[in-house]
């Protein structure tokens, strides 16, 4: 073998090693940091396996959010897309954002309960702007509702 | 009056920005050399009349003009006067004219510096910075236009600064930031005009390699800013979220660190020509996607700026433009530029090939991250939203660097062409043992506990560090004293081992911050205290302070240490009234060691406040490690050989063992 094509085995041979390598990490890793995103709705009907990571979407319903009563810096709300409720449990501090009445995503898994228990709150920087998933699960709800309207 | 003014610099600027990509470009072909020659003047012009308008913007600003919408919306009387000025580039349109004044800065740069450049490849250079220019001026005056009046209904006042950009952190952010995005259409614009002239030879590399250090350096220091930023102001503690738009700024700085690498080998060996060229097209290619993906809206992202469907389309028409044309040339002339040259298997060239490897690889994955809720939502429908989290990106991240890690050492010791095994295990052997052991050794004897991840990555950073400085020695074993032998390495030599430290620097903050922060979410009543270690932190309440455009609520904290009083911090929840917005506002109490984060969360109950208390060791090091790898880009440019006024054309050895080298093509 001359050194020139001795040369490009070498590089060739790299590069296979590489993205071999990094195909099995991006693999494993897809499994591992990929959440699914629910509306309220798809809970409320049983949709979700019991604990999966997934991200859920609504609005904070006016008047749900307790933290009396509950240990440490517990706290619990409930999130809606208008057509159901979705009990959400969360410890730890709620972002600037956070407001009853507007939209928040949160992340974590639905318990036996039925209850989601989130590890992650999110919500976005302008309070005018309603984050694209929550507003697709708010469309999602009106349409069904009006789905229901029209089949009565 | 001023605001039309501004407009009118902002239509004359583009009408430059068409000529200099024309006359130039013609005169080239033409081999006219007056028009060549247009070039320089073109550009400073241009420059001129940007600065003109972005000096337009400001002065409205100032001076409170709320006919302009974008003032009233991103303006009011009663933001302090720096904020007014920073202002300027808080929102699209604004900043959007910021990096327009920026890209003609590093093209009226270029004409000022590159005095022994060919008044061809000048020519072309400027030419292909003047139709970036002109793509994006046009992009400016038809989509967003940041002076448009408000003429019918002129608010009396604006509605105020986004809070969370009244920051010394973000005023500087975004200049920093675009000054290394857009530096790197510099070296895209020599690498096209190396394609168009198919001179693509050492002097070529020689030329492009400041340029490319300048902007990876504002690049390096704007991606740190941003991350100190979302540290103190999101009140998280966080540094670093893989946020899209995290994720887009990173992308062309790890594109282009590569480009630095593989620009050195081009340089010095003639080889990897095609594949610099190929880095420099996708350093400014990402460069400009991130602006997409930004300002697009498309990606959900924490700071994604207003969502215009129809800005994203113009966006991404000049996106696909730009790096479609550039690709196509790339894909025509290519060949005609490559040329060989022969390296053994235990070669410099062989590792900084490996380092390119795993540099575009570390990209290839983030991108695929980053887009991937895109790409489903594309394939299954709106109803399948996914989205890939940190753990994704960690899990594949952190091996890539730690590989590039230990890969680091071996390309700085091995020499060009060939290096024998033997040589290089009895350089390497020993440093690899005492790094292992003192990388185990030394947090057992701190913490007394076995912490797998901070061991490994102060085994990388001792490793690193070590080879630098037995690198140093070595280099200067055979000169008659130390200093003079010192003195003699030349500063790019410097430049490379002060970013090589730095990113040591970087891993073990980034590693230890990881594994030893202490972070505690607690409620606290008035007088309550919590113990972090030799720290005992005592909540003395909430008062209501009035600040210049907000009120707040500022929380005592009392800080003891070892039982002694330390330090009182006051975090606060501020309430901006204009646009009813709250803001956490984290008081930090930043060391070179550790930093005291306190954060206050919201009240619960009737005199209880959630607060937000985290120690976390050796932090300062990720920001300082980016200040020092920035630094080492800076020293490199400074090195006396990028400013000789004679033109090498080559200085590649001739030959190699095997007489198989070719000279490098000539046009």
């Amino acid at each position: 073998m001359n050194s020139a094509r001795k040369q490009k085995m070498t590089i060739v041979f790299f590069i296979l090693f590489g993205s071999a390598v990094t195909v099995g990490l991006i693999l494993f890793a897809l499994n591992e940091g990929i959440n699914v995103f629910f509306t309220p709705t798809e809970i409320a009907e049983g949709k979700v396996p019991a604990g999966q990571n997934i991200r859920i979407g609504g609005m904070v319903k006016e008047g749900s959010l307790v933290s009396d009563g509950l240990e440490g810096t517990s706290i619990e709300f409930i999130t809606t897309d208008t057509n159901a409720d979705v009990k959400v449990a969360f410890t730890g501090v709620l972002p600037d954002l956070f407001r009853e009445g507007q939209g928040v995503v949160a992340e974590g898994v639905v318990d036996a309960d039925g209850v989601f228990q989130a590890n992650q709150i999110l919500a976005k920087h302008d309070e005018n702007y309603m984050s694209a998933e929550v507003k697709a699960a708010m469309d999602a709800a009106k349409k069904k509702q009006a789905a229901e309207v029209t089949a009565q | 009056m001023i605001p039309e003014l501004g407009n009118f610099a902002v239509m004359l600027a583009l009408c430059l920005a068409v000529l200099q990509v024309i006359i130039p470009m013609v005169g080239s072909y033409t081999n006219n050399t007056l028009w060549m020659s247009l070039a320089r003047p073109l550009s400073s012009g241009l420059w001129v009349f940007m600065v003109l308008s972005f000096s337009c913007l400001a002065y409205s600003f100032l001076h409170d003009d709320f006919s302009v919408a974008y003032i009233a919306r991103n303006s009011n009387t009663l933001l302090p006067v720096y904020y007014k000025f920073a202002a300027v580039w808080g929102a699209h349109e604004g900043s959007l004219l910021l990096w327009i004044l920026i890209l003609s800065t590093w093209g009226y740069a270029v004409s000022l510096l590159s005095r022994n450049l060919p008044l061809d490849m000048l020519a072309r250079v400027l030419s292909v910075m003047g139709m970036i220019t002109a793509g994006f001026l046009v992009f400016l005056l038809f989509t967003s236009n940041p002076f448009d009046r408000l003429l019918l209904n002129t608010p009396s006042e604006g509605t105020d600064l986004n809070p969370l950009l009244q920051d010394f952190g973000l005023t500087v952010h975004p200049p920093f930031l675009y000054m290394g995005y857009v530096g790197f259409s510099v070296a895209f614009s020599f690498a096209i005009a190396a394609l168009l002239t198919g001179r693509l030879d050492a002097a070529w590399a020689r030329w492009t390699r400041p340029w490319t250090n300048a902007a990876w350096a504002f690049l390096t220091v704007g991606i740190a800013l941003g991350s100190w930023w979302a540290y103190y102001e999101l009140g998280w503690g966080g540094w670093w979220f893989w946020d899209p738009v995290e994720n887009v700024s990173f992308m062309p700085w790890l594109v282009g660190t590569a480009l630095i690498h593989s620009l050195a080998v081009t340089e010095k060996r003639g080889v990897f020509k095609s594949w610099t060229v190929l880095l420099a097209i996708a350093a400014f290619s990402l460069s400009l996607l991130g602006a997409f993906i930004v300002r697009s809206g498309l990606i959900t992202s924490v700071h994604a700026f207003a969502v215009d469907p129809e800005r994203g389309l113009v966006l991404l028409a000049l996106l696909l433009l730009i790096i479609g044309s550039s690709l196509f040339l790339y894909a025509l002339r290519a060949p005609v530029v490559s040329g060989t040259s022969n390296y053994g298997g235990y070669s410099r060239e062989v590792f900084l090939l490996i380092n390119n490897i795993i540099l575009v690889v570390a990209t290839a994955t983030i991108l695929l991250g980053t887009l991937y809720p895109l790409i489903t939502e594309a394939l299954y429908g709106e109803a399948n939203k996914y989205s890939v989290g940190p753990p994704y990106f960690n899990i594949v991240f952190l091996p890539l660097m730690s590989l590039l890690a230990v890969c680091l050492s071996f390309g700085t010791f091995t020499r060009w062409k060939k290096t024998s095994p033997a040589l290089l295990w009895q350089k390497v052997g020993k440093l690899a043992f005492v790094s292992i052991a003192l990388g185990i050794v030394i947090p057992l004897i701190v913490t007394a506990e076995v912490n797998m991840g901070a061991m490994f990555a102060l085994v990388l950073a001792i490793w690193i560090v070590l080879c630098i400085g037995k690198d140093i020695l070595d280099k200067t074993a055979n000169k008659a004293d130390r200093l003079s032998g010192l003195r003699g390495l030349g500063l790019s030599y410097y430049g490379m081992q002060l970013a090589h430290f730095g990113f040591a620097v970087v891993i073990c903050g980034i590693c230890l911050t990881s594994n030893y922060s202490v972070e505690e979410d607690v409620r606290m009543a008035k007088g309550e205290s919590i113990t972090i270690g030799k720290y005992e932190f005592r909540f003395e309440g909430v008062v209501e302070r009035p600040g210049p455009n907000y009120t707040a609520n500022s929380a005592t904290i009392q800080v003891m240490k070892n039982g002694e009083n330390y330090l009182t911090m006051h975090p606060e929840k501020r309430f901006y009234s204009a646009r009813g917005d709250v803001q956490t506002e984290a008081d930090i109490q930043v060391g070179f060691f550790r930093d005291l984060f306190t954060a206050l969360g919201d009240p619960r109950g009737d005199d209880e406040w959630v607060v937000r208390i985290h120690v976390k060791p050796f932090v300062f090091w990720i920001w300082f490690g980016a200040f020092l790898m920035a630094a080492g880009g800076v020293t490199a440019i400074l090195d006396r050989r990028y400013r000789s006024r004679k033109v090498v054309r080559s200085d590649i050895p001739a030959t190699d063992a095997n007489g198989s080298l070719r000279p490098a093509l000539e046009s």
